[in-house]
């Protein structure tokens, strides 16, 4: 032992209890000190689900954390210059179909059809698409595109995937230039390692 | 109390743009100097209060108005 180094003279007991104390100081400190963070990985690209991924990131990045987004395979698509989101009722059996306009009785009412049956009638999707986007204007809902003008206005980090562009062989020009980076899964994985939230949409 | 001299108007909006403009407009505030909120967003009660513990800000009332929810924020 270093002949220097103080000696501790104390009971078990009261060295425990002074631990314990210094460790919560300790905690709370760097608690203090402490960006919270959080990665999310984008993968669809529809008008449903683009929501949560810019609702999320814009909300976080204003209660002052530090946010980055992933967007892959159709999650890429939400980073085009020229959004033509669409919402299907496909696959999609909670989707309520209502319609947007009209008394409140109505508005309120679900229309008794399955949504798999509807997905098969032509133009269904574009006409479920422009009802929903009505509803969200009239709910006071952002567009996506506000949405995502103000994450990258809060500095949310919009990654997008170099494999998915290759993959379907995007054009880079065709997206915004505000991506911050175009990166592959070895790129984001770190930066997951270290945040405290991860979300897959 | 201070003189509330800066208004935001959020009625109509919904989650989360109540947040990000609150966000926005405290921004360019003086530190001590107070917002006013008004919201219909049944939602920006709790997450206007939740805004505020985790930013720093100062939630000094909310109350509920003929016109919506009214807030008075207190930049930090």
């Amino acid at each position: 032992m270093n002949s220097t180094a103080p000696v501790i003279d104390m009971p078990t007991k009261d060295l425990d209890a002074w631990f314990n104390q210094r460790f919560d100081e300790k905690m709370a400190e760097r608690e203090a000190g402490h960006t919270p963070s959080m990665t999310i990985i984008a993968t669809k690209g529809t008008l449903d689900m683009a929501y949560p991924p810019f609702i999320l990131a814009s909300t976080a990045a204003a209660l002052g954390w530090d946010v980055s987004i992933f967007f892959t395979f159709y999650g890429l698509s939400l980073l085009k210059k020229q959004l033509d989101l669409k919402v299907s009722p496909l696959g999609n059996p909670a989707m309520p179909i209502k319609l947007p306009e009209g008394p409140s009785w109505i508005r309120g009412k679900e229309l008794p059809i399955p949504t798999s049956i509807m997905t098969l009638v032509p133009g269904f999707e574009n006409m479920a698409t422009s009802m929903m986007q009505k509803t969200m204007d009239k709910k006071g809902i952002a567009r996506i595109e506000e949405l995502r003008e103000l994450c990258a206005e809060a500095e949310v980090k919009l990654v997008a995937c170099q494999m998915t562009v290759d993959l379907f062989d995007h054009d880079q020009d065709d997206f915004i230039p505000e991506i911050h980076e175009w990166v592959g899964a070895a790129s984001f994985l770190p930066r997951a390692l270290k945040a405290d939230v991860n979300l897959f949409v | 109390m201070t003189e509330t001299t800066h208004t935001l108007d959020a009625r109509g909006l919904n989650c989360p743009l109540p947040i990000l403009r609150t966000k926005k407009a405290i921004a360019a505030l003086a530190s001590g100097e107070i917002l006013e909120v008004i919201a219909t967003d049944p939602g920006s009660v709790k997450d206007l209060d939740s805004f505020c513990s985790q930013t720093g800000h100062e939630m000094v009332s909310s109350e509920e108005a003929d016109d919506g929810f009214v807030f008075l924020i207190r930049k930090a």
